[in-house]
């Protein structure tokens, strides 16, 4: 890991792109890291675009201030990447995870160019089957954690489950559906990943290497 | 004068490793401290303390008298009763609520009323806005009440400890402030060491007021008019309360250093020894300002931080003392807050004005940054640095008052 990984969150508000940053805080905190999670509040009210940030270090964090050069951009809400420059300042080193039923390939001709890891989730179909309703964040929330490897599927997915038992423990029967969410969403991301190691800029160079090793 | 120094002293409390926002961080120092009464009116961005301490005492984890009222102006008066009644009395607001308890402000004061208000900064209008800046705390600045910020939520957690002694010393008795940048720090979840809850009861102790209105066997009369012959004294004596203040607040801090292994004194120096070029800055973004002195420390170049923790009383001696110290050629003044005077900001008053008096005599700059909530960063921070290089090298005209991030 990196010295500080720091996250962009868009969302519209009432989707919990805020709530999936403050667990990605907890979760992060758990294992030991130091974290900050915050949104960014303005006149919020439902459906209007949102930014939520984290930072993640082995370090204390000193820094209060927006972030403006994140490695990762997740997009809770496709409908975003019209109207918000999403990727403004997004390291070309890291990526960007957004929530959608397309393949990133259709997805990156709405990035303004940008060069780095594309990841989509379609995180309406996975909560829809294992919640029985639309909560885009939980499969976001579990992306994001694989995308950004701040720790292993194993500690990510126990923190969670015991937040979870924490947070639904009048309601136990909803804590099943969350972690499939979590699982699906996770095992899904990290095969992609698998797939596609080598990023855009990472085959170019690759591909100037061999052109003058030829 | 340093603080934040390191575990560096046997301490009692264990330290509990937590994540907490700055209002979730005060809210639970008010849970150990379990103070008598807090009448209060939620208002952003400081609803969440009496929210959570509501919950607290709904759940029976303290036994505060939460008493909801219809106004600010009536919380700090039910503050003011309580407190006098004999009560270990605070409250939380922001913004407007704090313009709203004006008239009451003065009063806590006046009347030597160690009453603790937690005060989450935020603007004031207009435009109306709900973000962080320090006009609320800066338009009470007069009001007689000491004043502490905090860069981060354990400075805030911390100071909030800290506020009962200093307010309810018999050298003191005035009421305390203890103030946290809006959102920036109050909704920011961060990392935090807490204490245990026995240590910061034994800290605080059990309030015993040498005098209070319900106290049959001792009858005092508060708030009652005083003839001209009279008045004047009692201005000095409150103003002479003030400038004990500031060695109980030292006390106060050197007690909670043996007890959590944090210290903490009227201001901060980072990185001072040395440095050609000196930012005075106050709340969150002393953070972000250390930030930028690293990297440009990093860089050979010779700059550092005093971050202001005490501002009521003001320590004029002290700082003029750490920048002649220091050997600075210029200091950048940051004020997060405008005074509206055609010259500068509360601290680009009052910081030149201690300066003279003790004489310093060196170049400053006023700038005014984060009015409303607009963002400061580390960039901003650098280029004040390369202007205040730039200012004292005689390349460029020193600016009379300046805005740092205004769409121009």
């Amino acid at each position: 890991m990196k010295k500080t990984v720091e996250i962009r969150w868009h969302g519209r508000g009432g989707q919990g792109a805020k709530t999936a940053a403050l667990l990605l805080a907890d979760v992060a905190f758990k294992t030991g890291r130091c974290v900050q999670g915050f949104p960014e509040y303005g006149p919020e009210r439902m459906g209007a675009p949102i930014t939520a940030f984290n930072r993640i270090s082995e370090d204390q964090i000193r820094v209060h201030s927006n972030i403006y050069d994140p490695d990762y951009v997740v997009v809770v809400d496709e409908t975003l990447l019209h109207s918000v420059h999403v990727t403004d300042g997004l390291k070309e080193d890291g990526a960007i995870i957004v929530n959608t039923p397309r393949s990133p390939k259709e997805v990156r001709s709405l990035l303004r160019g940008y060069q780095g890891r594309v990841f989509t989730v379609d995180a309406r179909r996975i909560s829809e089957e294992t919640l029985g309703r639309n909560f885009p964040n939980t499969p976001m929330l579990a992306a994001t954690a694989a995308v950004c490897g701040v720790m292993n599927r194993k500690e990510f997915l126990g923190e969670m489950e015991s937040s979870f038992a924490h947070k639904f423990a009048k309601k136990p029967e909803v804590i099943k559906g969350n972690m499939a969410a979590l699982e699906m969403a996770y095992d899904q991301v990290e095969k992609d990943m698998a797939k596609t190691n080598v990023s855009p800029v990472d085959q170019k160079a690759t591909a100037k290497q061999m052109k003058q090793s030829a | 004068m340093s603080m934040n120094g390191s575990r560096d002293r046997q301490v009692c409390s264990k330290a509990i490793p937590e994540r907490m926002s700055g209002n979730e961080a005060v809210s639970y120092a008010i849970k150990q401290v379990n103070p008598d009464v807090m009448p209060a009116f939620p208002i952003t961005p400081s609803t969440e303390i009496p929210q959570m301490v509501s919950t607290f005492i709904a759940n029976g984890e303290i036994d505060t008298a939460f008493i909801p009222v219809e106004s600010e102006h009536s919380a700090m008066s039910a503050a003011i009763g309580a407190e006098a009644a004999g009560a270990r009395t605070m409250t939380a607001t922001s913004s407007a609520g704090l313009a709203l308890m004006w008239e009451e402000l003065l009063l806590a004061a006046s009347n030597r009323l160690p009453i603790v208000l937690t005060l989450v900064n935020r603007t004031l209008s207009g435009p109306i806005n709900i973000n962080c800046d320090h006009s609320d705390g800066m338009g009470a600045r007069d009001t007689g009440w000491i004043q502490i910020y905090a860069e981060n939520n354990q400075e805030a957690y911390d100071n909030y400890i800290q506020a009962f002694p200093i307010a309810e010393d018999p050298r003191v008795h005035l009421p305390v402030m203890i103030c946290q940048d809006g959102f920036i720090t109050s909704h920011a979840v961060e990392n935090i060491e807490l204490l245990e809850t026995e240590h910061v009861r034994r800290f605080v102790g059990e309030y015993r007021p040498e005098e209070f209105l319900l106290n049959p066997g001792k009858p005092v009369s508060v708030g009652p008019y005083a003839i001209s012959a009279y008045s004047m004294e009692a201005k000095r004596a409150q103003e002479a309360a003030m400038e004990r203040a500031g060695e109980v607040i030292l006390e106060v801090a050197d007690r909670f250093h043996t007890m959590s292994g944090r210290g903490y004194g009227f201001f901060e120096e980072y990185r001072t020894e040395d440095a050609e070029y000196l930012m005075v800055i106050m709340g969150s973004a002393a953070g972000t300002a250390k930030e930028a002195v690293d990297e440009l420390r990093n860089e050979g170049h010779k700059v550092g931080i005093i971050k202001i923790r005490v501002f009521r009383p003001f320590p004029e001696k002290e700082i003029a003392e750490a920048i002649h110290k220091s050997g600075c050629k210029a200091v950048a003044i940051m004020d997060r807050c405008e005074s509206y005077n055609g010259n500068s900001g509360p601290l680009g008053s009052e910081i030149p004005a201690g300066l003279y008096r003790n004489k310093v005599m060196v170049d400053t700059v006023n700038y005014i940054y984060g009015l409303a909530g607009r963002d400061f960063t580390v960039d901003h921070v650098k280029d004040v640095f390369k202007e205040l290089a730039q200012v004292a090298q005689g390349a460029k005209p020193a600016p009379h008052h300046k805005y740092i991030g205004l769409r121009e």
